[in-house]
Parts: structure tokens; sequence; C-alpha cells
């Protein structure tokens, strides 16, 4: 669990970043940070394994207080998974790449060989073992930094602007992942502005704007409240921009998933027709 | 004449072993608005390479069959030389601007070709007043907002007067809203301008609307090259894992429901919104 | 780090920022000569005191004062080494003269921060890169500089990404014996090099779209022209050169301790 209570951080640089956020996040809640660049996203969640300490509050992590503990306790719990994988590729082998954390952390051998071999299989890595991090395409090395991270499985999992380009399938891909982490009870907290991807997992969204929290709710209700999106410089998903084109057929608002508007449309047009 | 035109374009990078792009052969009008998509990987950078001649004068390797843009064919004549005619914006804004102020990034192409200095003032200030960020023009390019940097680098280009302009998933790193005015500065510019824009993106979505001509590509290979609106009705795409825009398969989901939509494929939430407001109409 | 953003260049607009970095750069250089031909106090005290104005003038107070405070602890290792020194080199005898040419010593080294902070404070790289160009340094080179400053930011801010990316994956740079912390550094700097690589590589990429090296005599954007300003800062650089080297060489320049005892006696 992740408690944030009144956070305020400031850069060294004097940017105020966060202006008193709070909020909680459950164990296996699945949380989507949206918001404009520079609204605070990637901030808070850079306190949420200890990156960043507040100026002002208090960050507890299974109760732990982020200020007390060092980064590499924290990370063991809460694996970050950053949004540009060559910031943090540099072995000579896919191999050790994965196994370099682990060894931060003091696995035994045997135990870091079965968590490499599973954290490869995972992400149908296995085939590049022996490969250089830096000779795999695009999508390739992105798996490859979330194999590193997944290989220590930690609880809480944060994945920055994961979708960033990325295309159709390989997002598809990335959608059916997260879910099936969400069934292993793992808690997953992505930072995005991909409003069509949330619109498609449907989690927790939470909404920021100059360093505060402006919404938080289903994403459901969250990216159909048209006001409060425009505030945080967010487009709505094209589904609900349909409704928001048509108020005269007196749909109450919350749809963002594709079937879900057929359904609904069908029952109006036919309805229509039989008049 | 077509401003761009390929026969049989074959190109292998030089450490490669199997071409990136194989038998391409297209042909863009002037004025037109493309949007070249594809899986990632499929050969989409490496074609708007070929069209300002990165490749093959600054990547080498082995091109083979024809490519002519604005009636120069590209292996005979130099990058600097075509950059006059084919301006390139990238997907990082980081990486393509130099300077410490946004007017001297503007200036830049011009001052490297030599252009008397009282024309680059001109061009400089038209560039930036027509791409909305005059007011910016002493700032430092790199305290700007990525937005605005690629509105810089947009500008820089525009400012070299070329007739085609390619640019190459200009937005990744944006949010949505700045993605979506870069979008609409383009669609302007080809409107006004009559500018020919070639863009390369994977987010049909945002940009299918302005576009009309589509070209989809995959591993290397042009699959598929015509009206947006045609293509878009094929179920090919999808399968190839294009991300085709959710109104336009929310319409093919309702017209195989029997629902009796217009025949025009929508592809913005306001088309098929008023697509299904003509259909209530005409049960009134 | 206050040291260095003493050298900071903030845009604003002054009658300072907007003289030629060619002409303010052979002033810091007078400047320069004239401390290190000085070695009494009165001249140095002057040559401290007729630059105040320049700050006022310019409005970068703030910044310059941050900059002579961080000279200020080196300014007072020169002072006592300086001291000592003279002490020691006297058989342990304490003279008044030591104290003032210790002084003197730390005056000259502040009065060369003074003069460069000013230039570095008021000039912008574009504009230095500029002055380099037409002084006739090859255009290769400027570009270098001026992308160099350009991409100083960018670089530190992605090296922080990469240690953030680094620790998150258990990474404990303080770690361990000094060999051991050096290796914590490899996952730093690999990333750091290759992207750095990258990213040279895109730039190459957009400098060659963007008709690079396309003639031989490219224009610039700007040109720097001799102003009033200019003219009367290049004069008065001059003078203030011409006047010490008479004054070193024809006069006698008295130490405060024979002011003292001069003006004393007049009474």
């Amino acid at each position: 669990m992740i408690e944030v209570r009144d956070v305020y951080f400031t850069y060294p640089s004097g940017v105020e970043a966060l202006k008193g956020v709070s909020l909680t996040i459950k164990d296996g809640e699945f949380v989507s940070i949206m918001g404009e660049n520079g609204a605070g996203k990637t901030t808070l969640v850079k306190h949420f394994n200890g990156l960043l300490k507040p100026t002002k509050g208090t960050v507890l992590v299974n109760g732990i207080d982020t200020k007390k503990v060092s980064v590499a306790t924290l990370a063991r719990k809460v694996g970050f998974v950053f949004q540009n994988p060559d910031h943090q590729l540099f072995s000579e082998t896919v191999e050790d790449e994965v196994a370099f954390a682990l060894r931060n952390f003091g696995f035994s051998e045997d135990v870091i060989k079965r968590r490499v071999e599973w954290a490869l299989n995972l992400l149908g890595l296995s085939q590049y073992r022996k490969t250089s991090p830096f000779m795999l395409s695009g999508g390739e090395r992105k798996r490859v930094a979330l194999a590193s991270v997944l290989a220590w499985d930690p609880e809480i999992l944060i994945l920055d602007e994961p979708t960033i380009g990325q295309d159709y399938l390989q997002k598809e891909t990335l959608r059916q992942f997260i879910m099936q982490l969400r069934e292993q009870g793992k808690t997953i907290i992505i930072v995005t502005h991909d409003v069509e991807f949330v619109a498609e997992c449907n989690p927790r969204v939470i909404l920021m704007r100059d360093g505060r929290i402006i919404a938080d709710g289903e994403a459901k209700k969250v990216l159909t409240d048209s006001e409060t999106l425009s505030k945080a410089s967010i487009i709505p998903p094209q589904i609900t921009q349909v409704f928001f084109q048509l108020p005269e057929l007196n749909v109450n608002s919350g749809i963002i998933d594709i079937y879900e508007a057929r359904s609904v449309l069908i029952k109006v047009l036919r309805k229509g027709i039989k008049n | 004449m077509p401003i761009i035109e390929t026969k049989n374009l074959t190109y292998t990078y030089p450490s490669a072993t199997k071409p990136s792009i194989k038998n391409v052969t297209i042909k863009i009008e002037k004025g037109e608005f493309v949007l070249v998509t594809g899986p990632s990987g499929c050969g989409k950078t490496t074609l708007c390479r070929c069209f300002n001649g990165l490749i093959p004068h600054f990547y080498q390797g082995k091109l083979e069959g024809e490519i002519t843009v604005a009636g120069l064919r590209v292996p005979d004549h130099p990058t600097y030389e075509l950059a006059k005619h084919v301006g390139m914006v990238f997907q990082n804004p980081e990486n393509q601007l130099f300077a410490l102020s946004v007017e001297k990034d503007v200036a830049f192409g011009l001052e490297n070709l030599g252009i008397p200095r009282e024309e680059i003032r001109k061009r400089v200030d038209w560039a930036l007043k027509l791409t909305g960020i005059y007011h910016l023009k002493e700032r430092a390019p790199h305290e700007l907002s990525g937005g605005q940097q690629q509105r810089v680098a947009i500008a820089s280009v525009i400012a070299m007067q070329p007739e085609v302009i390619v640019l190459d998933e200009p937005t990744s790193f944006l949010d949505p809203l700045g993605a979506q005015k870069i979008f609409e500065v383009i669609y302007e510019l080809n409107r006004q301008l009559g500018l020919t824009v070639v863009l390369v993106e994977h987010r049909l979505d945002l940009t299918a609307k302005y576009a009309n001509h589509l070209i989809v590509m995959n591993n290397g290979e042009v699959v598929l090259d015509g009206d947006p609106r045609k293509i878009l009705e094929y179920e090919e795409p999808q399968l190839m894992g294009v991300g085709i825009p959710k109104v336009t398969r929310l319409y093919k989901l309702l017209k195989a429901d029997g629902i009796k939509l217009g025949s025009l494929l929508p592809l913005s939430p306001k088309e098929l919104a008023d697509e299904i407001r003509s259909v209530l109409k005409r049960d009134d | 780090m206050s040291f260095f953003d003493g050298l900071k260049f903030r845009k604003i607009s002054s009658p300072i920022h907007n003289l030629d970095p060619r002409v303010k750069f052979i002033y810091a250089c007078v400047i320069f000569v004239v401390a290190i031909i000085f070695w009494e106090l009165i001249p140095l005290i002057g040559l401290f005191l007729i630059q105040i104005p320049l700050v006022q003038i310019a409005r970068v107070r703030k910044e310059w004062a941050r900059s002579m405070r961080g000279a200020a602890i080196l300014a007072l290792i020169i002072f006592f080494t300086n001291l000592i020194f003279s002490f020691l080199g006297a058989g342990s005898t304490f003279r008044i003269s030591f104290l003032e040419y210790a002084l003197a010593m730390m005056l000259r080294f502040l009065v060369l921060v003074e003069a460069f902070s000013i230039f570095f404070l008021t000039t912008s790289p574009d504009h230095l890169g500029l002055a380099l160009e037409q002084s006739r340094v090859p255009y290769e080179f400027c570009f270098a500089f001026t992308t160099a400053i350009r991409f100083v930011p960018v670089l530190a801010g992605e090296a922080q990404t990469i240690i953030d990316a680094q620790k998150a994956r258990g990474l404990e740079l303080e770690k361990g014996s000094f060999f051991k912390r050096v290796r914590n550094y490899i996952p730093i700097l690999i990333p750091l090099i290759v992207s750095a690589i990258r990213r040279s590589l895109e730039l190459a990429e957009a400098m060659e779209s963007r008709a690079w090296g396309a003639v031989k005599k490219r224009t610039n954007l700007y040109e720097l022209k001799f102003k009033a300003g200019d003219y009367i800062l290049g004069a008065v650089a001059l003078s203030i050169l011409a006047i010490s080297i008479y004054v070193r060489l024809c006069l006698k320049v008295p130490t405060i301790e024979e002011l003292l005892a001069f003006l004393i006696s007049k009474i």
C-alpha cells in the first residue's frame, strides 16, 4: 500500500512540482496517473520508490516512511520502469542486464539463474539471452527493461509512459501483460497521457494539473468529465467525443468502451427506427 | 508530374543483411497530405530518409531502383541541395535544435545556404508567424515545452520554403493537446501554402482526418496505398497491427449490426456523430 | 556550484549586454594585465572599485555577488598563504607591509574574477560564438562551441535520469571500497555514452537536412558592428592600460603605510 500525505516537493532549481498531494493506492490496484507534461506525474511516482523525498509531508510504502530508508530497500518492493530503455541498458548480454538488479539485491547465483530464466520467458526474450541489448529493436529493448525489473518480482510496478512510440500491436501486448500481472495481485501504476490506452484498460484514473490532483476515480467517470479533462489538457477518448457531439441522444455519458458504445447506440438507433 | 516518385525502390543499410525497404513504388502529388503508417520496424522512417537524400548520401548502403523528388534524381544530388525542396522534422525535438535562440535556429538552414541577411530576417519572421511562435523568437529553444520546440523545428524547415515537408512521428514525445496543436499547424500549412505533407504516424485516431492519401507499410513493403477512407474500410490494416481510429471501428461494428449509416467512412468523432444524427433525422 | 553560477549567463538586456563581446573581452584582458603589473594595494583597490558601476549598469549585481562569494574561500586561502610565507620568509617576524602585500594578492585575484565574471555574465554564448566567427575562427569550431554549451543542461538532465533508473534497480553508488565505487559508475556511464552517440547521430542527420555545408561562405543572421558604446569602452580600456603602464614605469606607487605616513606628516 502506498500512502501519500499532503506532499509538497520543490526541485533544487526552485520549481515547485508538487503542491499538496494526498492519495492512497491499495494493494492490487491498477492506477493510471494522467496530466499534461510538467503536471508533476513523474515527480509524484518518483516519491513511491524514494528517488525523491518530499520537501513537506510524508510518503508511506507498506507503512514505511520513505524518508527513513534507502532507494535500494524500497526498490525491492517497488519496481520502476523508466520511459526510455536506453537510460538503463548497459550490459553485454540481455541475460546480464536482467540479472543486474538481482545481483544488487544480493540474491544467490542459483536464484538469479532461475529468476532470469523466468523473466526472459515471461517477455518472450529467451532467444536473445546471449545477445547484446544494443542490437535489439526499440520494442525489444523496452521489453528487456521491463524484464530487468520484473525479475525481482516487486509487489508494486510503476511504468512511466509505457506506450510512447509503441505501435498498436505492441500496446495490445502490453495491455494483456498488465492484465496478467493484475491477476497475480500486483499493484500497477502507469504514468501516461495515452487516453485511448487508458480507455481500453479502464483503471482508476488520477488526473494531475500543476502539481495537484484534480480528479481521482474510475476511468469511466474521469475520462468522460469534459470540464475536468480540459483543465488537465487531456483530450477525451474518441468514443466519448462521439457522445459529446450528440447531446440530443440524452445518453448518460460515462462511455469509453467501444463495445458499450455499440450496444447503447444500437438501442437508440433501433428505437429511432421503430418510431 | 508527381512531386515524389519512386519505382521499385529497395534499400539495404550498410551493415544489414536484408533490405529495410523492398520494391517501393509510390507517387505523391503536389499539395497532398500523405500519411505513412505501419507497425514498428516496417520501414517508414527508412523511406522518409530517401526523400531528402539522407539515404544514400548520409547513410551510405545500397540503394536500388528509381527515386525522383521535385524533378531531381535523389542519388545525383547532395542532401543540402535536396534540403531546399524537402524539409525534415524528426521525432525528438531536442536533437534537431542547435542554437541558443529560437530565431537563430529558424535561420540555421538559410544561413547554411548563404542567403543574404535581410532575406533571412524576412523569411525567419514569416515562418515564426506562420507557426504561431513569433513571440518566442528570442527565447532559448531548450527552455520551451516539447510542443513549442517541435513548432520551432517546423518553422526552421518552413523558412527554407521547401515544396515538401516530411515529419517522422513528430509528436510521440508530446502530450495530446500539444500533439493536436502540431497537427493543426501542419494541416494549415498544407491548406494555406499548398505544401505537400508526408506525415509518419502510428496514431491514426489523431491524424487520419487530415490525410487525403494513406500509405500502409509492412515488412519494408508498401501494402496499401490510396484514399484513407477506402483503405481503412478493409480489414487488413487492423490485422497487420495498424491502429485504426476507434470511431472508424465503431462505424464498422454498427454497420455490421445492420444500422444504415452513410457510406462515407468516418475518421473523426464529429464525422461519426454527423452520420448517427442523419440516421436519427431520417427516421423522424 | 555557486562560483560557476556566477559565470552563468542570464538573458537580460542592458547597455553592457549589448556591447560587442570582443570589446568586452579586450576590456577584461586589460584589467587582467593591469592587475598583474601592480602588486601594491592602492591601484588594486582602484581597479576593483572602477568596475562596480559596470555591474550596476548591467543589472547583474546578484549574480556578481554570488560569484564573488564563491571566490571568497579561494581569496582567503591566497591571503593566508601569502601572509604565512612572508612571515616565515622573514624569519618569523611580522611587519605591517606583509599584511598589505597579502591583501593586495588577494585583491588581485578578486579583480580578475570580477572582470571575467562581468564578461561571462553579460555575454550570451550565441554572441560569443559570433564574436569568434567574426574573428575568423573557422565556423565548425564556433558551431561546436555553441552546441556544446547548448547541450550541457540536456546532458546533465539525462545523467540524472540514468542515475535514477539504475538506483531504481538497486544500484548503490556510495557502497563499497574505493574501487567498487568507481565500478559502480559503469552502469551510469555506458548508457550516457551510448545515448550521447545516438544523440550526435540524430543531430548530424538534422544538420544535413538543413543544408549544412551547402556553401563555403555562410551568412549569419546576426552581425556584430562596433557602436558608440563599444568605442567608449575600448577607449576606456586602452586609457587604463596606458596610464597604468606610465605609472608603473615612471612613478613610484606608494604603499598604504607610506601614504598614511605622508598624510600624517602633512597634518
